[in-house]
């Protein structure tokens, strides 16, 4: 009835085998006593210790079902995705599943991402123009200037050179201005991948959470299919999605993998040997 | 030269038609997948199609495939700028009749180098 009673059954779920061993003996206690009914004669008596065999074999069912219905029932509740975990119990979210949360999660890194992005081709967009008037500003200046300096200029032509060089200095100093305002502007705007970061930590531990639920529940189900006798052929496994060759898989994580290119050098390697 | 550039974030045709006006190639114009590219390329006089291949609803071979069997259009340079990095996809692509494939994250030079082969290869 104790641990002394060692049953050969696997070690996997050791909670159980004590409750299975004792309902193994009481089973082997009927099964003696029926053999004994037998070579006695006493039909009665077998009749009787059928019954009682039965009986404990049907207790022992019961009890299974039992205990495994409430385990797939605990891993359901579980499972429900229903609120309560991002939140801490936050009414207000109650009626979003997380699912739906993490959807959103992810919907705002990408806006974030998106808004990040655009402020700063924003500002590079209208700082190259400055850099671009800066330079041809000074290199036409520049020009004059040589001729200055090789005193080929007459007095108008050096009144001009005169004002233009007034007026390239306050130029200048206010597109440096500009500038740095603008790279400031597009260093700020990179704040996104702290915020970001965050958000996708949050969805991972998420979907960690949810693995998990479904093992717990891939786990029940089985000793529920083990009990009940339901047989999966190793002949037929479940199906699985062929990746079409032309499906979009998005950007690869891991390009040490084999069937991946791992950059731009691969891919003109690649197609040169297709006759490119 | 009128360029179609065809993806579906915004920001990645953003800084395609930056770097191809760098290039020189100012007149370019943008749609976010293949079912809207493939009408404006139907209407709208390109020379030359950008495109991504993981897009919503038409996808870029789709589209390059779509290209290639319409009469008016299959002779159009088209150059592919995506994350899908698989051989098979590269190769599928190259099939398909594709003119240069650049695979994200790249560079300026890169898409110029491409650019400029294709337009060579065409010249020549």
């Amino acid at each position: 009835m104790t641990e002394t009673d060692h049953s050969d059954m696997s070690s996997s779920d050791q909670p159980e085998s004590a409750a299975q061993s004792s309902d193994w003996s009481e089973l082997k206690d009927r099964a003696r006593n029926l053999v004994d009914q037998l070579e006695s004669g006493d039909s009665s008596g077998v009749h009787s210790a059928i019954e009682e065999l039965n009986e404990a074999r049907d207790r022992n069912i019961y009890l299974e079902v039992g205990k495994l219905t409430r385990g797939l029932h605990e891993a359901i509740v579980n499972f429900d995705l229903t609120g309560s975990m991002t939140t801490g119990g936050d009414d207000s979210d109650k009626n979003e599943s997380q699912m739906t949360n993490a959807q959103d999660r992810l919907d705002y890194v990408i806006n974030l991402t998106q808004t990040a992005a655009d402020k700063t081709m924003d500002m590079v967009e209208e700082g190259i123009p400055i850099a671009t008037e800066l330079r041809e500003r000074s290199q036409s200046l520049k020009v004059d200037w040589e001729r200055l300096q090789r005193r080929e200029m007459d007095p108008d032509e050096f009144r001009d050179l005169y004002k233009r060089i007034d007026q390239f200095l306050v130029f200048s100093g206010d597109s440096s201005s500009e500038l740095s305002e603008k790279l400031n502007t597009i260093l700020l705007a990179q704040d996104f991948q702290d915020l970001t970061g965050q958000v996708i930590k949050r969805v991972i531990n998420l979907v960690q959470d949810v693995e998990e639920r479904l093992v717990e529940l891939m786990r029940v189900a089985g000793q529920v299919e083990e009990l009940t006798g339901i047989v999966h052929s190793k002949d037929n496994p479940p199906m699985r999605k062929e990746a079409s060759p032309i499906a979009a898989e998005g950007p690869q994580i891991d390009t040490d993998k084999e069937d991946v290119v791992s950059g731009q050098d691969d891919v003109d390697d690649l197609l040169s040997s297709l006759g490119f | 030269m009128k360029i179609l550039i065809v993806d579906d974030f915004s920001t990645m045709r953003r800084i395609i038609k930056n770097l191809l006006r760098d290039l020189g190639f100012t007149n370019t114009a943008e749609a976010d997948d293949g079912s809207t590219a493939l009408p404006l390329l139907q209407n709208g006089n390109f020379d030359f199609l950008v495109t991504d291949w993981n897009m919503p609803g038409m996808t870029g071979i789709e589209l390059l495939k779509a290209v290639r069997a319409d009469d008016r259009l299959k002779d159009m340079p088209i150059l592919m700028v995506t994350a899908e990095a698989k051989r098979e996809q590269i190769v599928e692509a190259a099939q398909a009749g594709v003119n240069g494939y650049v695979v994200k994250p790249f560079t300026a030079a890169v898409l110029k180098e491409k650019i400029e082969k294709i337009f060579e290869r065409l010249g020549s």
